[in-house]
């Protein structure tokens, strides 16, 4: 039916005018093929230009577009109207996220927690190889290893699932410890000794008491919860280890 | 300028969906089992006290309270065992070459071992 409508009830943050957040309706046309996201777009071109929220590719690889649809952490570019209609859909910002203006988040603390994990190839000084000795080499096997963990969009969804960044707002969080581990586990990197120092903290790893939301939310299945299961398998064994008298430093 | 709104955390945010929900189940469960392993402990002692003692708290448990209670205590051992099981291909992934150890394989092998132990101790305590 070409007239038919969809109801969307979005969550409105004006930081000049509000004290707090609160809820305004919106009919938009209805079509099976859009997906949330052109609904968002349809209302600020048409209904109010003030709307504000994040986006780039429309196609699930800049990791922009995450909000609460129904309370749930979606890519909003992903999520067709026809999984909801003829019901409303309910969109908020991204949960345990200070708010800046409607649907964008306050994003700092996330980049600060994604810096301190060194997500790069760290090489110890003297053993870094001249340039002209080419790349280093790596076996399929070595690279399956990491693979899944390098999928991250940094889309934070991850983090809007976790009850436990909403507690402890130190907590590294989901995403950045699995980006972490994807370099821990890459066989050419030789930092783990360096990021152990955050990802084997009580901030970290011994903060998640796995609740495995964020692995379930996440759109690109890198399994941020397994990531951190893992570091503490590894982490424990480290204590361990380091027990014995003839590893002892 | 900006005024960065910070929602609440609610006291209830456990209440929020069905996962939380479940997580807290989960979490919960670990006092029943153990409650349970308590009263297995006094049992062994009673035990090793000879078997006046033994039948004496056997006997002590035979009421439809007791019964109630371990009703609840299975139902939260069941839910701890499964739940737990089932997450084991998460915590623990065994590579071959490039390709994973399938996770019904991983967890399978928790549900196979259970089967196994409880095999053995029947025959043992039948026998
Ligand atoms: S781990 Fe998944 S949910 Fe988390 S930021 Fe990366 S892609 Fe998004
Ligand atoms: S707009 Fe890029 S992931 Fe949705």
């Amino acid at each position: 039916m070409p007239d038919e409508k969809i109801t969307l009830e979005i969550l409105r943050y004006h930081p000049e005018t509000d004290e707090e957040p609160s809820f305004q309706t919106f009919e938009v046309p209805y079509h099976e093929d859009w997906v949330v996201l052109d609904a968002i777009n349809w209302i600020k071109e048409h209904v109010d230009g003030t709307l504000t929220y994040r986006w780039s590719c429309r196609m699930g690889v800049c990791g922009s577009c995450g909000m609460m649809v129904n309370g749930t952490p979606r890519l909003t570019c992903a999520v067709f109207l026809n999984e909801f209609h003829p019901e409303p859909i309910k969109i908020e910002p991204l949960a345990y996220f200070p708010v800046e203006r409607d649907l964008v988040t306050v994003m700092d603390s996330f980049m600060e927690k994604l810096q301190s994990v060194k997500p790069w190839l760290i090489r110890n000084e003297d053993e870094e190889k001249p340039l002209e000795e080419g790349e280093y080499l790596q076996s399929p096997a070595e690279l399956a290893s990491y693979k899944q963990f390098s999928m991250c969009i940094n889309c934070m969804l991850c983090y809007a699932a976790c009850p436990v960044t909403g507690l402890e707002s130190e907590f590294v969080g989901p995403a950045a410890i699995a980006l972490g581990m994807r370099y821990n586990r890459d066989s050419r990197d030789q930092g783990r000794e360096q990021r152990q120092e955050v990802i084997a903290s009580h901030d970290a790893i011994w903060n998640c008491t796995f609740v495995g939301e964020c692995s379930v939310v996440c759109p690109k299945d890198v399994d941020p919860a397994g990531a951190i299961q893992q570091a503490k398998v590894e982490s424990t064994i480290d204590w361990y280890t380091s027990l014995l008298p003839w590893t002892k430093k | 300028m900006s005024k960065p709104y910070t929602p609440p955390m609610p006291l209830t945010w456990w209440n929020k969906n069905t996962a939380y929900r479940l997580f807290m189940l989960r979490e919960l469960s670990s006092v029943f089992v153990a409650l349970f392993v308590l009263e297995l402990l006094c049992f062994v002692s009673q035990v090793g006290q000879g078997e006046e003692a033994m039948d004496q708290f056997i006997k002590s448990l035979d009421n439809p309270l007791y019964l109630l209670y371990h009703v609840i205590v299975l139902a939260f051992a069941l839910l701890h065992s499964i739940t737990w099981f089932n997450l084991t291909p998460k915590v623990m992934v065994i590579r071959l070459g490039e390709e994973k150890v399938p996770d019904v394989l991983v967890a399978g092998s928790n549900y196979v071992a259970c089967l196994v132990v409880s095999l053995l101790l029947w025959w043992i305590v039948k026998g």
